[in-house]
């Protein structure tokens, strides 16, 4: 895992797991499929993104498809910043 | 023909994927006034059942209430049937702007405006008060309207855990560079009965300079020592800005709903919010029977008091029997299953012993969360009351779950 995978993955457990859950999250873990982002706390993860990185990820970019899991997401970041 | 044999195909099988999926909404058919005690037809084509209803809204007991009905054939007499216009063409009788008046003096706050529902007014008011330097914070499990409305805005959204207020506190931290700050939450969860923090939700608006948003579909009329909903409460009246509240459920169960709260607030939307310039005005035998239930409910306290009293023996014979409840002191009285299968299994063998419930599960709660929503109202009395109890003791020992916590429940059904 490279840095944006760690960051993103870090702050999807903050901000979406309990602290008493111990649901074992990695970059490949589906996060909208199964239930533990939805379609509205999704916008979370966007603005976390967006200020993280300085980024602006059109609607269309932000997908429940897109954004199923850490390494997608990463891949988005990544292109939207050109690298 | 646009409407080609392919096209329908393709729509029938968007129906049989949703109904593989077990989520297929058969709707259960009345064939009487709505009441404590009710005649169903279910599944359709069986002949009517009386059984005893306890997952209406209805939690006033209001919904055919013998003065409500006398109010609502007045208001059908004096002031027609329709108005065929919107608000501010030809659609504001004296009795809708006594009833905004009512309603602003008995939840206490500044103005009032009405919306043909609910939802139209959660769609409405987002988009009228708040640009794009605006930030809205809401907790995630706010009502469907509400997410649908926020999305109508060009503010920016933002939500917080479920409830979780030092996430909150963060959230309005991190939007300090924003105009507005704007917190979204229900006033109840219409699912768990969770009753929001307000007093302290109140105190970081003042902190951090934000706004409150409140939907108190689940309590006006009810929660609080006189009936005006969660901000009465929480013993924060006068400290909530935007109110949205709905005529269909505690308050006769029609139609209806508002945005009440600070004056500014109230006028934009009655100059900007769309769902109120282009949809049609409430009817009138609506406003007028609304007017009467306001007035009942300012003159005394007796229903919402029975209401308590009700919900109170529920929750605790409901925990003598055995049953796993989420803890609260709400009418909405979740009993937890876990288990989707056997929350449908639960409620069909309750129907079978009169008592009119229904299982919710994922999608509409979250998964493994899966109950019977009880609801409880100032129409039942102690023997429908009774009976519900009788029934879930006799259902609940034939499932062998009586006693069982989650871990058990869980072990035993799976998730
Ligand atoms: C919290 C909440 N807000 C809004 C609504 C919608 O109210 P209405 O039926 O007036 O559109 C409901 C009802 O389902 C609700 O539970």
């Amino acid at each position: 895992m490279d840095e944006v995978e760690q960051k993103v993955l870090s702050f999807v457990k903050k901000e979406y797991l309990d602290e008493d859950d111990d649901t074992e999250l990695d970059e490949n873990s589906p996060l909208i499929t199964s239930g533990i982002v939805d379609s509205f706390s999704m916008v979370s993860l966007k603005t976390f993104l967006e200020r993280q990185y300085q980024i602006k990820i059109p609607d269309e970019r932000a997908s429940a498809e897109a954004f199923d899991t850490v390494a997608k997401i990463a891949a988005v970041v990544r292109e939207i910043r050109g690298n | 023909m646009a409407y080609s044999e392919a096209r329908r195909a393709a729509y029938q099988a968007d129906l049989a994927g949703i109904r593989e999926a077990g989520l297929f909404k058969e709707e259960r058919i009345i064939h009487t006034a709505q009441s404590a005690d009710v005649e169903v037809e279910f599944p359709a084509g069986e002949s009517a059942r009386p059984v005893i209803n306890m997952c209406a809204n209805n939690y006033l007991g209001l919904s055919s209430h013998p003065e409500v009905v006398k109010a609502a054939h007045a208001g059908l007499d004096a002031r027609g049937y329709g108005l065929s216009s919107v608000r501010f063409i030809c659609g504001t009788q004296d009795i809708h702007r006594e009833l905004e008046h009512r309603i602003s003096a008995f939840l206490e706050t500044e103005d009032t405006i009405l919306f043909g529902s609910c939802l139209d007014a959660n769609a409405g008011v987002f988009e009228a008060v708040l640009t794009e330097q605006d930030i809205m914070i809401a907790d995630r499990l706010v009502h469907a309207s509400i997410v649908d409305g926020m999305r109508l805005s060009k503010a920016q959204q933002e939500t917080y855990k479920h409830m979780d207020l030092e996430h909150l506190e963060e959230k309005l931290q991190e939007s300090q560079d924003k105009r507005i700050r704007l917190i979204v939450t229900d006033g109840v969860f219409s699912m768990d009965g969770d009753i929001a923090e307000l007093d302290k939700i109140c105190d970081l608006a003042d902190k951090y300079d934000a706004l409150v948003f409140v939907d108190d579909s689940h309590a006006t009329g009810f929660m609080g020592k006189r009936g005006k909903g969660t901000h009465e409460h929480c013993g924060v009246l006068g400290r909530i800005d935007i109110l949205t509240t709905t005529l269909g459920k505690a308050l006769g169960g029609a139609s209806g709903g508002c945005v009440s709260g600070r004056r500014e607030i109230v006028e934009l939307c009655r100059q900007k919010a769309r769902p109120y310039l282009f949809s049609n005005t409430v009817p009138p035998v609506i406003t007028a029977a609304a007017n009467r239930v306001i007035q009942i409910l300012s003159e005394t306290t007796e229903r919402r008091d029975k209401l308590e009293e009700n919900t109170l023996y529920w929750r605790r014979r409901l925990k003598e029997i055995g049953l796993d409840i989420r803890e609260g002191s709400h009418p909405i009285v979740p009993v937890m299953l876990y288990n989707a299968k056997l929350a449908q299994e639960v409620a069909r063998d309750m129907f079978a012993e009169g008592i009119f419930v229904v299982g919710f599960f994922f999608p509409v709660v979250a998964k493994g969360q899966a109950r019977i929503r009880t609801q409880i109202s100032a129409g039942h009395e102690r023997h429908h009351l009774d009976k519900g109890l009788a029934a879930f003791e006799k259902v609940g020992k034939k499932h062998g779950i009586l006693g069982m916590g989650k871990k058990e429940i869980v072990e035993k059904f799976g998730l």
